[in-house]
């Protein structure tokens, strides 16, 4: 057994993960993009690309998910989304209102493109709710388990 | 039997999650209690807006579907976002649940109480 | 509609069983039934964006109370509950129920028939207002966005509150005075 296998869940575990967390991934990144065309949207999106990073924790153990997005870049991360959103509301202002839609006829509805400003609301949200929600994640779990393991 | 059924077994279900946070003294049963009647507030909201026959809110571009056999799309929109407020609370409680364990080794409520000062 | 009551009926099984099991993964476990039980209720109802957004949430929050608190080693010795406060929490909540019942035929619409003088404006108008073809989300996005700001708000706070409360060291008092004198 090499190193790698020291931490986390059993082979089998891992093996499956590897192969479904990126299409986890994927189906989180189509949820957002259809937010407007389909049932889900940047919560429900947001919480299935946290749950592709969850997945990930609970199988490799924390040092690998903690590697690739650490406590730090999911605060800014989350940051980003909010300003996103605020930045779009602001800019509303300019065109007649709080939250107007400047750019609403812009495409045919049904297409990917269209319904203006609201799929970009839904790409902030879901930044937002997901680092958020993997951001908590981390600092309940992961980061315990390091300081209950280093004071043994 | 009686018109309003379901709302009578979703406010049963909000008086358990409301039973259990009165009379238990396990924190973790506590925050059960909460999200159970979280749930169940939830669910009354969207019981509120299903109309008999609807369909879901969602337009077509294939299809033509009238406006009016829509069920009512206003509580959905405030109950998504109530999930998720619900998480992060839920969050926060668990949060809080942890530093008392790690303060009094304990998450009986009661204990908690006599070795307080 | 009769898959809705059974669903109802597991979900209050569910429930009952989550908050009299002594054993606290069972408990967390059971839980899960009643959110996913409410997941398929929600698509029953023709909420499916509502049942998408539950059933992820639902196995974020089974994730969280499992792993953050129950691989603790928790004393197993039964918790057992305050026997006087039990049987008034049951008198009220009996009481409750009942005016509940009475409150019900008073003033709410029969199931089915829902109220839509403030919100038939959105079917209408979404399509040709906003250009998206999902009317949930150009509620919550445009028509009523001011509620999903306060809906990031209070994620925020939530975030911002976890993060404090688990820091794993505070400030000591040297250090206060150390800044003081600075």
């Amino acid at each position: 057994m090499s190193k790698e296998h020291e931490h986390g869940m059993s082979l089998i575990v891992k093996t499956v993960t590897r192969l479904t967390v990126g299409l986890i991934f994927l189906y989180g990144i189509y949820i957002i993009l259809h937010g407007h065309l389909t049932p889900g949207g940047g919560f429900a999106g947001g919480v299935i690309i946290a749950l592709s990073f969850i997945n990930l924790d609970l199988a490799f153990g924390g040092k690998v998910s903690a590697g690739i997005f650490s406590k730090e870049s999911t605060g800014v991360v989350e940051a980003l989304g909010a300003l996103m959103f605020l930045a779009l509301a602001l800019i509303g202002l300019q065109y007649g209102g709080f939250f107007d839609n400047f750019l609403h006829p812009d495409g045919e509805p049904g297409g990917l493109v269209s319904a203006g400003i609201i799929p970009l609301e839904n790409i902030a949200i879901s930044l937002k709710v997901g680092a958020g929600l993997f951001g908590i994640f981390l600092t309940l779990i992961v980061l315990q388990k390091f300081e209950s393991e280093s004071k043994q | 039997m009686n018109a309003h059924m379901p709302y009578i077994l979703c406010l049963i279900l909000f008086c358990i999650g409301i039973y259990a946070v009165l009379s238990k003294r396990n924190i973790i049963k506590i925050i059960l209690g909460v999200v159970i009647a979280e749930y169940a507030v939830n669910l009354f909201l969207i019981l509120v807006a299903y109309k008999a026959g609807g369909r879901a809110a969602i337009f077509s571009t294939t299809e033509h579907i009238a406006p009016q056999s829509m069920v009512d799309p206003l509580p959905h929109a405030l109950v998504l976002t109530s999930i998720v407020i619900g998480l992060a609370t839920t969050a926060f409680m668990i949060a809080l649940a942890i530093r008392l364990y790690g303060k009094y080794g304990t998450f009986d409520i009661t204990r908690m109480r006599e070795l307080r000062g | 509609m009769i898959e809705l009551y059974v669903l109802l009926g597991l979900m209050i099984a569910g429930a009952i069983i989550a908050i009299e099991v002594r054993n606290l993964l069972s408990a967390v476990v059971a839980v899960g039934i009643v959110g996913l039980g409410l997941s398929i209720i929600f698509l029953l109802l023709k909420a499916p964006d509502v049942a998408i957004t539950q059933i992820v949430v639902e196995i974020a929050a089974v994730i969280l109370l499992i792993r953050a608190t129950l691989h603790r080693d928790i004393a197993t010795k039964p918790c057992s509950s305050r026997p006087f406060g039990g049987f008034m929490a049951v008198l009220f909540l009996g009481l409750a129920v009942v005016a509940g019942i009475l409150t019900f035929d008073g003033g709410l619409n029969p199931f089915g028939e829902p109220l839509m003088t403030v919100s038939e404006f959105y079917p209408l108008n979404a399509v040709a207002g906003t250009g998206a073809t999902n009317v949930v989300t150009s509620v919550i996005l445009d028509y009523r966005a001011y509620d999903t700001l306060g809906e990031a708000t209070v994620l925020f706070t939530a975030v911002v509150g976890v993060l404090t409360v688990m820091r794993s060291r505070g400030r000591t008092k040297e250090e206060d005075l150390q800044e003081n004198h600075e």
